[in-house]
């Protein structure tokens, strides 16, 4: 089995309002000079064959139309 | 007339759907998730909610569903399909309607009575909107990831070819949705998703029945299909 993980994120240019809001609490606690915050998820699998894990991606990990993916294997 | 209103787990408003379609005409019975065949049925409702907890994204494990595998069949056909809420989710995801739904603009759950402004179809065989106008019909809007988007090129498209079904009215978008978009159909016209709850609008008690007149659009698409 291979171990992999699974980067999801927001598109560029689509507008994160998690993302915003974490970048908007920073300078209250302290931490300047952090900018572009994107909130996305990640999943941790394993598969026996890595080489569909795009297809997987694909069609139910993310939605191509407003996510882009990223597949570690580890 | 029969309508089929579909239940998944973490449906929570299905059971409105189902008293809108009675009081619309007609029958209608709950299909659970895991029921394959929609024979005899004449219009379908994806109700709101959270299907399957909307783990991983809205909408995005419910169109798996083997009720959703009928639904697609159904629409192809030229079956009338309502999506409301978690259900426009759904069918987005499902690729029955264009864009996606994403979390509103302003990260708070939304939930207050709105003004949609019906936007005209296509000609034929699809389910008239228009029928469903006055200057605006009142229905109330609960969500949490309401905020549609699609590409620029997109919204160009179906606006051009009518597919924009209703719109918030001026000063009223709730979401931060693009252009305004509350609701969209498919080309053929047949499948109609919409944020806001016209389930929700349909006994005067409530403060209004708009919600009716889009049940009857779907209905009379129902008839004619």
């Amino acid at each position: 089995m291979t171990r992999a993980r699974v980067l999801i994120r927001p598109k560029e240019g689509i507008l994160d309002p998690q993302g915003k809001a974490v970048e908007r609490a920073l300078p209250a606690l302290g931490f300047e000079g952090i900018e572009h915050v994107r909130v996305g998820r990640m999943v941790e699998l394993e598969a026996e064959d890595p080489a569909r894990l795009a297809e997987l991606c694909e069609k139910l990990l993310a939605n191509p139309l407003i996510e882009d993916y990223e597949i570690v294997t580890l | 007339m029969i309508w089929g209103v579909l239940q998944f787990p973490g449906s929570c408003d299905e059971r409105d759907a189902l008293h809108a379609c009675e009081l619309s005409g007609g029958e209608a019975r709950l299909i659970w998730h895991e029921e394959r065949g929609l024979e005899g049925i004449d219009a379908v409702v994806v109700p709101g909610g959270f299907s399957y907890g909307d783990y991983l994204r809205a909408g995005a494990i419910a169109r798996f569903s083997p009720a959703m595998e009928a639904v697609a069949e159904f629409a192809a056909g030229g079956g009338p399909v309502l999506g409301i809420c978690n259900g426009f989710q759904v069918l987005c995801e499902a690729a029955l309607l264009p864009g996606a739904l994403l979390l509103n603009e302003r990260m708070r759950f939304v939930c207050r009575q709105l003004d949609l402004i019906a936007v005209d179809g296509p000609e034929t065989g699809h389910i008239d909107t228009i029928a469903a106008r006055r200057p605006a019909l009142s229905i109330p809007a609960k969500h949490g990831e309401g905020r549609y988007w699609a590409p620029d090129e997109v919204l160009d498209e179906i606006e051009a070819r009518g597919q924009v079904a209703y719109r918030y009215a001026p000063g009223q978008n709730p979401n931060g949705s693009a252009r305004d978009i509350a609701g969209v159909r498919n080309e053929a016209g047949n499948v109609l998703g919409l944020m806001p709850h016209p389930e929700h609008a349909v006994d005067p008690l409530t403060g209004s029945t708009d919600g009716l007149r889009i049940f009857e659009a779907v209905a009379a698409a129902g008839v004619a299909a």
